[in-house]
């Protein structure tokens, strides 16, 4: 793990505030940010270990702990609101492997209820569709 | 061969676009990829001579090859929602390939920044004051004075940060530039580049909008040789809404938590690594090719009062006819929701639109006389903001709607002032409490005898909203940025126009 560390590192080396891209990659490799990461990251930068803490907790993409269902994010800004998202949240059965995350505006505020899996963007959803969204992730 | 041409913005292809791409590349058509028109409700929509067909599924394309389709809505450029526009900044939409440095350079692009190689720095900034362009992210303020600060600031390196960290509800014009005609943002960039001195550019995009990193990331490789010696670098978000205030967002670029930086020092004068900072907001850097090409008189002929120019202004939310709508400033609330966007899509009343985003104020149809004008909205108690509006029909619950920006600002607050940070958590608290109707008596610490200042009667639901009135007044006042201090415009607003929601 450290080795694969170091080359994320050093591949932003050069760069001007270079801690966001490394988390970044951090945790696009490994699904989180992990204490070691930190800690290897806060070395590397030459930042206290809790200078890297800080940052990691402050910002809603990074994770301090390992999760490995598949993610779906449902847009629950106002302007799914207003096009019914909570109904169509609050009847999406529980489906104890995939994650169900809120996320506030995708840019399609005119199409929604609105998700996003990975980078792929879905409009338009009803109940039905959101379903066999999360069924086939599950 | 038949020429199909289809967006491939994230909006159509959150529709559909690319499994209507397919099949008419599978019929033997030649399929373009361009910009979205921006008329969303009709997509996908494909282009065949002029003539749009929306909205389209795969189905439907062997009946538009045919000849025979319901979905022909006429010539594109002759549609209402297209022929009432005044596109400076989205001339180009739907009609090129967004990452064709030929398609630009024959549609008008490099123009500008040829004017202002051609004119030099200072008559670059006085052009760009003269038109009156304001800072579109919400704040308005005048981008020619911004530029002339930087540019009298001494120092050995100077930035461009672009604001895309596009994070309010209701808005996407930002998106549709970066997805549709990034080197249009780029060229804006290298030309306010050139005006103050800077060597260096940051495009800030919110991680939410891949699509958009995408696209500005593949034009800034692809335009390198045009703008050299000025370089610039995309850099992503990572989900903190805070992050679209100026300086947190400097401070996000610099690597640590996005927290709000006390002003002054101005980031005009110590911004990013403490260096002078033009921060502009995608659309304001946007409208800058366009005014240097055609000049600062034919831009600034457009609008009312000090609001020149033309607002990309975004129909969104329960509206039959959402959609990106460019047009000058002066257009009133009522005819953007009721004649360019058809009412509600439910087909239901109108009961509320909030116009700026999660902290704009809420507005009823008796409002719709308002100009869209920075001061007209300011003098409502209202604001533009970035020019979303979001529309509800009457199922709309504005005490709910109330709670929500309360919640949001205490999930999104950054933690550095006092009032956003703990305000907001008290404010949903109190929301809560007017919601169930419930009073308050005094708990156990304020009822104790040395607590002389609390209060020692039970709080009726009156005196709870009085509370909250209060409460919001020192949030507009005493927060640091625009999260804290404009939190309060949708809460009070809906407050205001539909007290019945809150038992009143």
């Amino acid at each position: 793990m450290m080795e694969r560390l170091q080359e994320i590192v050093a591949a932003h080396a050069g760069r001007e505030g270079p801690l966001l891209p490394i988390l970044h990659d951090v945790q696009a490799e490994y699904g989180y940010v992990s204490e070691e990461a930190i800690r290897a990251v806060a070395l590397a930068l030459n930042l206290s270990r809790a200078e890297v803490h800080g940052v990691v907790s402050f910002y809603h993409d990074f994770h301090e702990a390992a999760d490995a269902r598949p993610v779906l994010k449902l847009c629950r800004a106002e302007a799914c609101q207003s096009r019914g998202v909570e109904a169509l949240a609050a009847g999406l059965p529980d489906n104890p492997r995939v994650k169900v995350e809120a996320i506030y505006c995708l840019g399609l505020c005119s199409v929604g209820p609105n998700a996003m899996i990975g980078d792929k963007v879905y409009a338009r959803l009803d109940a039905a569709r959101l379903g066999a969204l999360v069924e086939a992730l599950a | 061969m038949t020429l199909v041409r289809i967006s491939d913005d994230a909006l159509a292809i959150a529709c559909g676009a690319d499994e209507v791409a397919d099949a008419f590349a599978k019929a033997g058509c030649t399929v373009e990829r361009v910009s979205s028109w921006g008329m969303h409700w009709l997509e996908p929509l494909a282009e065949i001579d002029g003539e749009g067909f929306g909205p389209l599924n795969a189905a439907d394309v062997a009946a538009v090859l045919a000849g025979d389709s319901d979905k022909s809505i006429g010539r594109i450029e002759d549609h209402p929602f297209i022929a009432k526009q005044q596109r400076f900044t989205f001339a180009r939409a739907g009609k090129t390939r967004p990452l064709s440095l030929d398609d630009y350079a024959e549609h008008g692009g490099w123009l500008g920044l040829a004017k202002a190689r051609e004119i030099g720095a200072a008559a670059t900034i006085a052009r760009v004051t003269e038109s009156g362009l304001r800072g579109r992210g919400g704040a308005g303020f005048p981008a020619g004075i911004k530029w002339n600060t930087v540019a009298g600031a001494v120092a050995d390196h100077k930035y461009i940060v672009c604001n895309a960290d596009e994070g309010d509800s209701a808005t996407f014009a930002d998106r549709m530039v970066m997805e549709g005609d990034p080197f249009m943002l780029i060229e804006g960039m290298a030309i306010a580049a050139l005006a103050v001195g800077a060597h260096m550019g940051y495009v800030y995009i919110r991680s939410e909008y891949p699509h958009a990193i995408a696209k500005m990331e593949a034009a800034v490789r692809a335009s390198a040789h045009i703008v050299a010696p000025f370089v610039i670098e995309v850099r992503t978000g990572a989900g903190a809404y805070v992050c679209g205030e100026e300086t947190s967002l400097l401070n996000s670029l610099e690597g640590k938590r996005g927290e709000v930086r006390a002003k002054p020092p101005l980031p005009a004068l110590e911004g990013l690594f403490g260096k002078p900072t033009v921060v502009n907001n995608v659309l304001t850097l946007a409208a800058v090719p366009w005014i240097m090409a055609n000049g600062a008189q034919a831009y600034a002929a457009v609008g009312l009062g000090r609001s020149r120019g033309t607002m990309p202004i975004q129909l969104a939310g329960n509206v039959k006819h959402g959609g990106l709508f460019e047009v000058g400033f002066g257009v009133t609330l009522g005819e953007l929701v009721m004649t360019i966007g058809g009412g509600t899509a439910s087909g239901r009343p109108v009961r509320a639109v909030q116009v700026g985003g999660p902290l704009g104020a809420y507005h009823p149809p008796a409002e719709f006389h308002l100009p869209f004008d920075y001061e007209a909205f300011a003098a409502n108690d209202g604001l533009i903001g970035h020019a979303g509006l979001t529309v509800f029909d009457d199922t709309a619950d504005m005490s709910a709607q109330a709670r929500f920006a309360m919640n949001f600002c205490a999930v999104e607050s950054c933690g550095k002032c006092t009032p956003c940070r703990i305000g907001s958590t008290r404010g949903v608290e109190l929301i809560d409490r007017i919601r169930a109707r419930a009073g308050r008596a005094p708990d156990k610490v304020e009822a104790l005898p040395q607590m002389h200042n609390a209060r020692k009667v039970e709080r009726s639901l009156g005196d709870e909203i009085t509370l909250l009135e209060d409460l919001c007044e020192t949030m507009k006042f005493g927060s640091l940025c625009a999260l804290g201090g404009f939190t309060p415009y949708p809460v009070l607003s809906a407050l205001r126009h539909w007290p019945e929601d809150f038992g009143a």
